[in-house]
């Protein structure tokens, strides 16, 4: 780790956080920990099959009035995203099945009993009468198939395709090196510790639906359930206690919310619906799922020319609101060419109809597969040019020197070094070592890779990118208010929301930079839509800039007010004050704030006549000087040995070299980049939802599913510097994603440099036995010449 | 995932239990440790109608010395065996087996017995206790009996007991000074189920040479010409004759786990020939 020793507990301290204290000790507050007074527990009957036409949905005797069906949630409208790109065809998403089933999980019944046990006795007694339709459990095969289709007023299988061409004919022309490969990568949820989570009641006294949720986006949540249940903004608030892991699963309204808060509506009474973990494996496999034709043109050396693609992302059935399924293909397109300086690129994206659950995004939003296609690639340029994959990467990536930069889809990159991250991490690593032990072999028969990925991250994108995608709802100004509370310490309220991002702490460094306030005086409220100013919420790398933005706005704000108090009290002019260490310091002496609010709340008559009538409280907006985006990027490297009886890959050393502009905490970030790397991890190497033929999802508990735990996240050695983004308050860069971006690039790079003897190459995640087995099985038999 | 709704009964020894099993007519389950039936329940997979809990039975928890074997009461839990570890001579494959289960918080609850009556094709004890060569001691509404390890399981999740029998206990022998033995397998994470796995035990002083390959469709196999080979030669066979071994003993497996299961056996051969 970088040395970090900078003191006190503003911007850079690594002070610990707050949130710890009661998560620690098992004190966290979480949905499934709330009981109100007569809350009755929510079970869906959710579908067996993929595809299907709903012929009859019989109740049990005598429980009619506890089990409701489409057509029983009256004035609750079907969800459908709208979207501005030319050929998006919207979904209509009812939040019990409508006629058709298109996944299996989809809930079609709603069940209500005095325990969640009894819901479920309920549920399975409901008699269902299913006309099963051939499954589209392929995208290819349904982007092909316009017979069946999984909308059936639609003309095929197509969300959209997308479309993009820049100096391709020219880059790719005359080029020496022509590399094709197909990529691929599993579909697989997201496995947030705590899943989807929502309790709703009438609250009579303020005339208010309120709904607890575990949600990032509360105030979202609100619009989505005005618009859908047809309520007043007013009518509804949405408290997000603590929330056990988010990661894009919980950015989007859920059929379930609108399900829960409808009973809420109708009864008056409290409702609680829990996900259970066979719920969220199986109705919510809805990740990273795409396949890539990607061709890269090169010079002689390795030096990128051109980039060709053709994508295919899996949306499955619906498309979320508000991010809708165009997210995805949106991103992958737009990112693929990641951190490489090349002036030719076209490609097509199709994101397609299945008969899966819907598509969300999740951390890393495309780019953990777009990274690695991208980073595949490159490696096989290399080894066509029969050079080092990290002397090909360096001589490709954007050099200091160009940046600001405008890449070949346009993406203006701010600030950064890119080259000179993968220069250490290739130093960190101690690459040259290992490559002399790779050639002097192991022991025990073991191949040893090494394996790089570079990447740079897209954070805090705000008004242009978001509404060139026409999505439903455009992210801009993010707000905070600050107030200094009567004894002198503040409270800070934002809309974003934390789910183990620190925010409860990095927030208030913020406003201890400004403020001089002690971070023990400072409090941060998140997560309810009454006492928090608007926001959009927390996605997309986004809060540490723009609510930190917005904190460090509003105390900007509230600084000459406190200042002109503190030097009426003073008797001093204001121009021959500071406001620093939570006090206004004048020539001769000092006042603390705490007298500064005591005067202003409870002593009027100390206060200057001109006092501002704004107070001692700002809500204040916040938008980066320019909000294309601020960059982050990083190298990882890994060093694998490869087991090639048995098909396992152990990771012998792993080292991440990242850049996130100026660190709030380094301690959270580390702790970000860590939890993300995990998971990517995951991707690269365990996690995966199978389906069969007819659509079945093949893993439904954890004795199928596979995580990476303790055993499997080597200790990840992590390196930062600091490249300030010139646009953002401080320099600030977003970085909760990029830990996820990388892992299975540089895993796979590893893999196929410690195989390239063999002449193995993989390519498709995760990467199991299986798969690592019949590659070098292909491999042998293509050797031995028993196959073409 | 709440389990549908069952009646309990907490017996006070092994002849209640057996009895309330038998009237149970079928739909009656005996609960051990539930480490595996507990999940079942919650996922409606299994839905007996009663519950009987004998994870309380004291007589279900002795192990003792019977001089050339060991007697391990069907509720000993995985955890007791793998910190019994030094202190049960002739018994280190069982401890060493006992260590590699699951996780340890499935160890303190799951027994061997729980195990050997659940018969999950890839667990880990119907494989090492048929290479042991022990015997299984089954108490029923009639009385005990005895079926050898080997042959308590009939496929896969089923066995040789009937509605209202419950395992009462293991016999393993113990092994010689001179035996020589091997355990492994393979599991995409530690504390998973493998996905192959192989136990041998070759121990001239008790005549036994037995070689068994495990986390296949049904009960573990044995491969005897294999073992009568390794016995004889003391030498590891070549990867082909272990292939077509391997080939012969589970022919439904595919090429990829034809290779799989070959190069755990081949490891497992290896622990046991090794100098």
């Amino acid at each position: 780790m970088d040395a970090q020793n900078i003191a006190g507990e503003g911007i850079g301290a690594r002070v610990r956080r707050k949130e710890d204290a009661r998560h620690l000790r098992g004190r966290g507050s979480f949905v499934s920990d709330m009981v109100l007074p007569g809350q009755s527990e929510v079970a869906f009957l959710r579908s067996p099959v993929a595809h299907g036409r709903i012929r009859r949905v019989v109740k049990p005797k005598g429980h009619e009035s506890a089990i409701y069906l489409r057509a029983d949630l009256e004035g609750a409208k079907a969800i459908v995203t709208p979207l501005t790109i030319p050929g998006y065809k919207p979904s209509e998403h009812h939040p019990l099945a409508h006629e058709k089933v298109r996944f299996v999980g989809e809930p079609i019944a709603l069940c209500v009993g005095a325990t969640r046990a009894e819901a479920e006795d309920l549920a399975e007694r409901i008699e269902l009468e299913i006309d099963e339709l051939p499954a589209l459990v392929d995208a290819h095969a349904a982007r092909a198939n316009a017979e069946v289709r999984v909308h059936d007023h639609w003309s095929d299988n197509l969300f959209l395709t997308l479309n993009f061409e820049n100096g391709f004919a020219a880059g790719s022309a005359g080029a020496d090196i022509v590399v094709k490969r197909e990529v691929n990568l599993s579909r697989q949820a997201m496995v947030p510790m705590e899943g989807k989570a929502v309790l709703a009641h009438w609250d009579e006294r303020a005339d208010q639906l309120v709904v607890h949720s575990s949600t990032q986006v509360p105030h979202i949540i609100r619009v989505g359930l005005a618009q859908f249940l047809g309520l007043g903004e007013g009518q509804i608030r949405i408290v997000s206690p603590d929330v056990g892991g988010g990661f894009g699963y919980k950015c989007v309204l859920q059929p379930e919310e609108l399900c829960v808060a409808w009973l809420a509506i109708r009864h008056r009474r409290p409702f609680r619906y829990i996900e259970d973990r066979r719920e969220h494996l199986v109705a919510g496999a809805n990740a990273r799922q795409h396949h890539y034709r990607i061709t890269a043109y090169a010079d002689r050396a390795g030096r990128l020319k051109a980039v060709d693609a053709e994508i295919s992302i899996d949306g499955g059935a619906y498309s979320a609101w508000p991010f809708t399924v165009g997210l995805e293909p949106g991103q992958a397109t737009g990112n693929l060419p990641g951190p490489y300086d090349f002036r030719g690129y076209r490609c097509k994206t199709h994101c397609v109809a299945t008969n899966k659950p819907g598509f969300l995004p999740y951390r890393g939003v495309a780019r953990t597969g777009v990274c690695f296609a991208m980073e595949l690639v490159i490696d096989a340029v290399a080894r066509a040019a029969g050079r080092e994959p990290w002397q090909v990467r360096h001589d490709n990536l954007v050099p200091a020197t160009a940046m600001p930069y405008d890449n070949v889809t346009r993406k203006h990159y701010d600030s950064g070094d890119y080259p000179k991250s993968l220069l250490t991490a290739k130093e960190k690593i101690g690459f040259d070592a290992w490559r002399e032990r790779q050639k002097r072999g192991e022991a025990d028969g073991r191949r040893i890779g090494i394996g790089f990925a570079t990447y740079c991250e897209q954070s805090a994108h705000g008004v242009g990118v978001f509404s060139a995608w026409g999505l439903p709802m455009i992210p801009g100004y993010d707000n905070a208010t600050v107030r200094v509370t009567p004894d002198g310490g503040l409270e800070l309220s934002a809309g974003v929301h934390s789910h183990g991002q620190g925010m409860e702490t990095t927030l208030a460094q913020i406003a201890h930079q400004v403020l001089g306030v002690e971070l023990g005086k400072i409090r941060v409220v998140l997560g309810d839509t009454a006492l928090t100013p608007f926001s959009t919420g927390t996605y997309a790398s986004r809060s540490i800039v723009m609510a930190g933005g917005a904190v460090a706005n509003a105390c900007k704000t509230l600084a000459p007010r406190l200042a002109a108090i503190g030097a009426h009290l003073m008797q001093c002019a204001v121009n021959t004050v500071r406001v620093e260490n939570g006090q206004v310091a004048g020539p001769l002496r000092a006042v603390a704030f705490r007298d500064i609010a005591e005067a202003f709340y409870m002593r009027p008559e100390r206060l200057p006549p001109d006092v501002d009538p704004g107070g001692l409280e700002a809500t204040v907006a916040f938008k980066p000087k320019v909000d294309t985006g601020a960059f982050s990027y990083a190298s990882h490297a890994a060093v694998v040995a490869v087991n090639t009886a048995l098909g396992q890959v152990e990771i012998l050393d792993y080292v991440i070299v990242a850049d996130c502009g100026t660190q709030v905490n380094p301690m959270v970030v580390e702790g970000q980049t860590l939890g993300g790397a995990a998971q990517g991890l995951g991707t690269a190497l365990y996690e995966e939802t199978p389906y069969d033929a007819n659509g079945q999802p093949l893993a439904s508990t954890f004795a199928d599913y596979m995580l990476p735990g303790a055993n499997e996240v080597p200790a990840i050695r992590i390196f930062h510097t600091q490249t300030p983004s010139p646009y953002t308050e401080y320099g600030i860069k977003g970085m909760g994603e990029g830990g996820a971006i990388a892992p299975p690039a540089v895993i796979f790079n590893a893999v196929n440099d410690a195989l390239k003897d063999l002449g193995v190459e993989v390519s498709e995640t995760p990467l199991t036995p299986r798969r690592l087995l019949t590659a070098i099985a292909a491999a042998e038999a293509r050797r031995e010449g028993t196959k073409p | 995932m709440k389990a549908a709704k069952f009646d309990y009964a907490r017996p006070r020894d092994l002849a209640e239990a057996t009895k309330l099993l038998a009237q149970g007519n079928g739909a009656a389950k005996a609960l051990a440790g539930g480490q595996s039936l507990g999940p079942m329940l919650n996922l409606r997979l299994a839905r007996p109608g009663l519950l009987v809990d004998i994870s309380r039975l004291e007589e279900l928890k002795a192990v003792s010395d019977g001089g050339d074997h060991w007697r391990i009461g069907a509720g000993v839990t995985h955890s007791r065996l793998e910190d019994a570890a030094g202190r049960m001579p002739g018994a280190e494959m069982i401890c060493l087996v006992a260590a590699g289960i699951a996780y340890r918080s499935v160890r303190n609850r799951g027994t061997i017995g729980g195990s050997l009556a659940h018969a999950d094709p890839a667990a880990d004890w119907p494989l090492a206790l048929a290479a042991l060569g022990a015997t299984v001691e089954i108490a029923g509404p009639k009385g005990k009996r005895r079926v050898a390890a080997q042959a308590l399981m009939s496929g896969a999740f089923t066995t040789a007991l009937d509605d209202a029998e419950l395992i009462a206990g293991v016999t393993v022998p113990k092994l010689s000074a001179k035996a020589r033995w091997g355990y492994y397998k393979f599991c995409i994470k530690p504390g998973e189920f493998p996905e192959a796995s192989a136990a041998v035990v070759f121990d001239s002083a008790r005549n036994a040479a037995r070689v068994f390959i495990g986390a296949l469709d049904g009960p573990p196999v044995a491969l005897s010409g294999i073992a009568v080979a390794v016995a004889a030669s003391g030498a590891l066979p070549g990867a082909a004759e272990i292939d077509a071994a391997v080939a012969r003993a589970a022919p439904s497996l595919d090429a990829v786990d034809r290779r799989l299961h070959a190069a755990v056996l081949s490891r497992a051969l290896q622990q046991a020939v090794a100098p």
